[in-house]
């Protein structure tokens, strides 16, 4: 077994791990930190994918400021244990028949989706690791209107955010 | 330099997807079901990343960067919602806010 093999073993470990952990959590801090072990688990698999640059902005971004958000907003509000409630019967017998076709649909497309990488791998992908300067090219060339647009996204967002949590006068 | 099929990040992309799906249907706290939102964007980014590494394309990591950019703005829009319906409601519990609910 090759190091990146356990490498990969280990992180696909602790990053399911993690999701489990996110689920049985009583308490929303635990199930937050549970999320940023998925999270950085995510970015050591970018860096076996050759995505440095990935899993650069997936440490900074995610696990650095969309988590901090959450944990700051868990601690704003005091978010305390989780309410156990019963859940309904549409939920019983419409729910679960349907959360199994989904798994068998995910199970479908995965074995296709192997065949169909298998064949791509044949035809002779680059294997070295995508540089930032390759994909800045991209983002600033073929992707630039799309990029400018997220910076009105991002605008809007923080327009909308500061509007819905404003204190009422 | 990958040694690691291309299906196994799939197979683990869909699993995490899953765990995904059970969090968001199976919690109570709307900031933990938020975070299982987060959990699946995260999950189809395992995939993005992958299909890039397996066709040798790098528009899979452009639309990865993509996908952050707008779950960052989601989680900044939807967080403020939250915090509203904390104070108006005093609960996080989902099941209580049936305001809506028929």
């Amino acid at each position: 077994m090759s190091v990146q093999l356990l490498m990969f073993f280990a992180c696909a470990l602790l990053a399911v791990g993690g999701a489990v952990v996110l689920i049985l959590a009583r308490e929303p801090i635990h199930s937050a930190l549970a999320l940023i072990l998925v999270m950085v688990s995510l970015a050591v698999l970018y860096l076996l994918l050759g995505a440095p640059f990935i899993a650069a902005v997936q440490i900074i971004v995610y696990a650095g400021a969309i988590m901090v958000l959450f944990v700051f907003v868990i601690m704003l509000l005091n978010a305390g244990v989780e309410e156990r409630t019963d859940y309904s019967k549409i939920a019983k017998f419409a729910g679960v028949p349907l959360a199994f076709f989904l798994l068998l649909e995910i199970a479908h497309w995965l074995y296709h989706a192997e065949a169909g990488a298998a064949i791509a791998n044949g035809a002779g992908a680059p294997q070295e690791a995508a540089s930032t300067y390759t994909l800045s090219e991209l983002l600033f060339r073929q992707y630039l209107f799309p990029f400018e647009a997220t910076s009105i996204l991002i605008l809007i967002a923080i327009l909308g955010a500061l509007v819905l949590a404003r204190r009422e006068e | 330099m990958s040694t690691v099929p291309i299906s196994y990040y799939l197979a683990l992309s869909g699993i995490l997807f899953g765990l995904g799906v059970v969090a968001f249907v199976f919690k109570r706290n709307i900031i933990t079901i938020f975070m299982s939102i987060e959990l699946m964007l995260n999950a189809v980014n395992l995939a993005f990343v992958a299909f890039a590494r397996a066709l040798g394309q790098l528009d899979g990591l452009v639309f990865v960067f993509f996908v952050i950019v707008v779950a960052a703005a989601e989680v900044a829009v939807g967080l403020a919602i939250v915090i509203m319906l904390a104070q108006n409601r005093e609960s996080l519990n989902v099941e209580r806010m049936n305001l809506l609910k028929f």
